[in-house]
């Protein structure tokens, strides 16, 4: 047993209180090591250590009792969660994420109703705890459903495609915002129902589905950074009505940082953030895109492996742009090996990587790093961009409308101004795509039409692993 | 009174911690931007505060207790999957410092996380 006089002193809240201080600060100090990819690792783990001691001054000063639920319920998601870290592809981290987001979200809005339901209704509680309480509820449901229902699309359980109700798509989502609010402001009033409280969450859930399933694979990156502040807001409301101080601190830097990384995606694909949430982007540009793809037939030229070889070869400088063909293929070690071989011969190689290409920001990175790729050959767009010009070859495996010309030249495109890689510029282009079909957006791609580029129809993994087996004979 | 002035303090906290996590985030390059989210991801986790803090307090039905040990389990998933699955990335983006060249003048450590690394991803199911 503890010693009573290190058991009080262990409880006492001033002590307590530094303990969080120490954890946030470690939370704060870890993030400005992700500023850099050599601290970054170092960085993850001091964060998590602050977790830790987060987590140990909080069962400190909670004392006695209930000790094998916490265990039960620890033990439950080490059990989920570990091997699930430890087994998810590189490829399939935006579904891994969406769905970690998801169980914050869940944690916050259960943990909400267990307030609600053990002061029988926030009674003898100040009102602003009930509101922040009720707030965290509401967008701690939102998050857990809208992650969900994002982890379905992107895992293509549910389509990727906008699923939408039409123009009643938006009236739906207002009354259900509103109804949801109602039942706050009703409870917050001072209803005690539990009844209305559980309508409200009702009402969040569907609002998330709502939300999220209207909005296309395209547009992913933004939903998963929006649902991520959400649940970092959310935490931080859960933190104000517990009076905890780590929770505020954490939760508004995650809160943050999802708002940031939400604005940044919107700005690279040209899109304002209320646009996104109302969905409905694919639907234009599919009859746009059927329209284009009427004007253009048959201008296609297309290319053999052996071909694209050649042309590698004896280029000097080749630029890969990749996208998320090549996620879904797998096939950024043969992407690779084609670098290293092409390298071999004296051609300069380096990677340009659109802010949005993949499924969630920076995704192409992760995979690109987790294939050994040296991470000072990606080049972000806006350094990639002026190479372009002397550039041989542009190699783009699985990439579409972040290379569309039509973002740049053609007003009437659903995408133009669109900050895009401007492939169109090298000597050449070899694009591998798996057919004609146009991507998530939907939308038709002048660049395939350019007489300088060739098509290379083929998975992104074999069609790759083909052309570096033809340089073997050059 | 003292009511109104743990809200005022609180409120002050959270808009300190918003302006510094603008601060911070803001330096986080485009390469690093998936660990960055599944690193805040789990910070986020710390909801699992909450839930430690109210399963003590007395009061609690079965039901509420039910709803608890979800809550915190899913704060559990949060905090050490993301953690775990941050790193798993992060080391990938560690392994090498310098292209080529700077593989070789690497100090053994770092050689053998280089390898630690590699090995892990022969070891991933490859595509097929």
């Amino acid at each position: 047993m503890i010693h009573p006089v290190t058991a009080t002193f262990l409880q006492d809240s001033s002590f307590l209180s530094v303990l969080y201080i120490i954890a946030f600060s470690l939370f704060i100090q870890g993030l400005r090591g992700l500023s850099g990819p050599t601290t970054a690792v170092r960085g993850n783990r001091i964060a998590a250590v602050g977790m830790a001691i987060a987590v140990i001054a909080t069962l400190l000063q909670r004392g006695e009792g209930n000790w094998g639920l916490i265990a039960l319920g620890i033990a439950l998601g080490t059990a989920v969660g570990v091997p699930a870290a430890r087994q998810v592809r590189m490829t399939a981290m935006p579904q891994m994420v969406a769905l970690f987001n998801g169980v914050g979200g869940g944690a916050v809005f259960l943990i909400s109703w267990t307030e609600f339901r053990l002061t029988r209704g926030y009674s003898h509680t100040p009102t602003y705890v009930a509101v922040f309480s009720l707030f965290a509820a509401i967008v701690g449901s939102v998050s857990f459903w809208g992650s969900n229902i994002a982890f379905g699309k992107l895992q293509e359980i549910l389509p990727g495609r906008p699923v939408t109700l039409g123009p009643a798509q938006q009236v739906v989502n207002l009354v259900l915002l509103v109804l949801a609010i109602a039942a706050g402001v009703d409870i917050a009033a001072g209803d005690h129902s539990e009844a209305v409280f559980i309508g409200m969450l009702v009402c969040a859930a569907l609002l998330g589905n709502a939300v999220v399933l209207p909005i296309g694979g395209a547009d992913m990156p933004v939903v998963i950074s929006m649902l991520n502040a959400c649940t970092g807001l959310s935490a931080a409301a859960t933190g104000v009505a517990l009076n905890n101080t780590a929770l505020i601190v954490a939760g508004m830097i995650v809160g943050a940082s999802g708002s940031i990384l939400t604005n940044l995606m919107a700005v690279a694909m040209n899109r304002s953030i209320p646009a996104i949430v109302a969905g409905g982007f694919g639907g234009g540009g599919a009859v746009e895109g059927a329209s284009g793809a009427g004007e253009h037939a048959g201008a296609v030229r297309s290319t053999s492996a052996a071909d694209a070889a050649i042309q590698l070869a004896y280029a000097s400088r080749v630029v890969i742009v990749p996208g998320y063909g090549m996620a879904v293929a797998q096939a950024q070690h043969a992407v690779r090996e084609l670098t290293k071989e092409l390298e071999a011969r004296g051609v300069e190689v380096s990677y340009a990587i659109h802010p949005v290409a993949g499924r969630m920001p920076g995704h192409m990175n992760v995979l690109l790093a987790e294939a050994d790729v040296p991470y000072d050959q990606l080049k972000e767009m806006d350094d990639a961009n002026p190479e372009f010009q002397r550039t041989d070859v542009s190699l783009v495996i699985g990439a579409n409308d972040v290379t569309n010309p039509a973002a740049k030249n053609t007003p009437s495109s659903p995408i133009y101004g669109m900050p895009i890689l401007e492939v169109a510029d090298s000597r050449s282009v070899i694009v591998i795509k798996r057919s004609m079909n146009p991507g998530f957006a939907g939308i038709e791609n002048e660049l395939y039409y350019d007489p300088k580029t060739a098509m290379l129809f083929g998975d992104a993994k074999s069609a790759v692993s083909e052309i570096t087996a033809e340089l073997a004979h050059i | 009174m003292i009511v109104a002035s743990t809200l005022t303090t609180n409120l002050a906290i959270l808009v300190l911690a918003g302006f510094i996590g603008f601060v911070v985030i803001s330096r986080v390059p485009n390469t690093l931007h998936t660990p960055l989210m599944s690193g805040t991801n789990a910070i986020h986790g710390i909801v699992l505060l909450g839930g430690l803090l109210i399963v003590g307090l007395s009061g609690n039905g079965s039901f509420s207790k039910v709803i608890l040990v979800i809550a915190i389990a899913f704060g559990t998933i949060n905090i050490v999957g993301g953690f775990l699955v941050t790193d798993r990335m992060l080391e990938m983006f560690k392994s090498k410092p310098k292209p080529q060249e700077g593989r070789e003048r690497s100090d053994p450590t770092e050689a053998s996380e280089a390898a630690l690394s590699g090995a892990e991803s022969d070891g991933k199911p490859g595509a097929s």
